[in-house]
């Protein structure tokens, strides 16, 4: 094992479920409720799921739904300003955090 | 080395520009299973034709674009064209028949000297015709009347169009296909295609640009309407999505970009019996260019006769030999059986 990620790792992601199929099945129902058409259409989740994906930068996620969401329709540019919304979110995380700075800061400065 | 390739693989000498070298590669064992027991698997071997509904001519290979995916191989070095006396063969079978519908493909099947004669023999039989047309023939210098040619003979047209943006449409097809198609379907609104009450008949076709499945049609289709027509006030009445075949330039694309097994895997993942009751090679007899008969235009281009003693040429055509022959299948036919289907009119199923 050279590596801590590998792509056809992905495919073995069901295996998962050999210890504890209970649990594998019941996270599968949920996940695949989840993912199915409702108030959101597919797409759009799928457009969700790749912008968390970034946010928790899971290649293998990152993977799944990059093909996910150019099978439901999206393009690129649709999914680059969803990349972007990962980030913004990410980046505004950050600097909202500085509030907080400036709050230490407040109470030690004389 | 460049993913894509520019002109046709006969054209540059390509080890996979022979059908055979294409057939070994896609039905060599270890990728996936065999196409034909994973039909035993779900009860539905064999696989026979449930009569013939669409008599699919193939006038030849020349065209004026070198598409990306072509599972031809088109282009305009191609010499592969039907003559006058095949297609005439082809309407003396038709005669006998009532077929009632007309598929003419190619290439770019307007290019063909004998195509604007096919239509109105098929129209004099009274006969539903459809042109798989590429859109950018109707702007060629000489077809100048072809769209209005097309419009006096009620003919439908089905028009390549793979996304409503230029960025995919001319990776696919072509450095400025895209604003030449859209300037091609607003001579086809003129005329009255697509619009409601004429009759007239424009639908669209999009491939994925790319080794990933099409979208779900219903979604993709609501998606093309809103922007063809906001941005260029385009009409169309629908589009049909229809998965990329592993064979030909599309299959050189898969193996130069390291997408093959994957893509094959993919496939045969989201097979869905569901999809195999709708498989157009059951409702569709497939004609070459110089005649032979086919199960459908992806098994004519890997040169796979209709075979277990159907007759093998147009100008022996029976009906009741055909109507019910059993298909010749091999591991390219998952590309019409994965997902919600995919024929020559798009999405033959809901999603597995």
């Amino acid at each position: 094992m050279d590596h801590y990620y590998c792509r056809h790792d992905l495919a073995k992601f069901s295996d998962m479920g050999k210890e504890s199929p209970a649990l594998w099945e019941k996270f599968l129902g949920w996940y695949n409720a989840v993912f199915a058409e409702g108030a959101l259409s597919e797409r759009e989740k799928s457009l969700i799921a790749l912008a968390v994906a970034h946010t928790v930068q899971c290649p293998y996620c990152i993977d799944a739904y990059t093909t996910a969401c150019l099978e439901k329709g999206s393009n690129l540019e649709q999914m680059t300003e969803a990349v972007h919304v990962a980030a913004a979110i990410r980046g505004g995380s950050s600097l909202i955090h500085g509030v907080q700075m400036r709050n230490i800061v407040e109470k030690l400065e004389m | 080395m460049p993913v894509l390739e520019k002109g046709t693989l006969l054209k540059r000498h390509s080890p996979l520009a022979p059908a055979s070298e294409q057939l070994r590669i896609i039905d060599s064992a270890g990728v996936v299973p065999s196409f034909d027991d994973l039909l035993r698997q779900n009860g539905l071997s064999p696989l026979c034709a449930s009569g013939i509904e669409i008599f699919q001519i193939n006038v030849g290979k020349r065209c004026n674009q070198v598409c990306g995916h072509c599972h031809v191989d088109a282009g305009p070095d191609r010499l592969e064209i039907m003559t006058q006396e095949t297609a005439a063969e082809c309407v003396c079978a038709l005669e006998r028949t009532s077929i009632p519908k007309v598929d003419i493909t190619g290439g770019a099947p307007e290019l063909n000297p004998n195509f604007r004669w096919l239509v109105e023999q098929a129209r004099r039989l009274e006969r539903h015709v459809m042109d798989r047309c590429n859109l950018t023939v109707l702007l060629l210098k000489g077809q100048e009347d072809l769209a209005g040619f097309l419009a006096l003979h009620r003919v439908e047209v089905i028009c390549s169009l793979p996304y409503f943006q230029e960025r995919e449409t001319d990776r696919q097809r072509g450095e400025g296909v895209f604003h030449r198609s859209i300037e091609a379907l607003q001579k086809l609104n003129a005329l009255g295609y697509g619009m409601p009450g004429s009759g007239l008949v424009l639908n669209l076709v999009h491939n994925p640009v790319g080794a990933f499945l099409p979208p779900p049609q219903a979604a993709l289709e609501a998606d093309f309407r809103r922007v063809l027509d906001h941005k260029f006030g385009i009409q169309f009445n629908h589009l049909f999505c229809i998965t990329n075949m592993p064979i030909s330039r599309f299959l050189e694309f898969l193996l130069r970009s390291g997408n093959y097994e994957h893509y094959m895997e993919r496939l045969a993942q989201a097979f869905n019996p569901q999809a195999v009751t709708g498989l157009m090679c059951r409702n569709t007899i497939s004609i070459g260019w110089d005649g032979r008969l086919y199960d459908c235009d992806f098994n004519q281009m890997l040169d796979l006769g209709v075979g277990f003693s159907a007759p093998r040429h147009v100008s022996a055509f029976d009906i009741s030999a055909l109507n019910s022959r059993r298909i010749v299948t091999a591991r390219h036919c998952f590309g019409c059986t994965a997902g919600a289907g995919s024929s020559c009119v798009g999405a033959t199923a809901g999603a597995a």
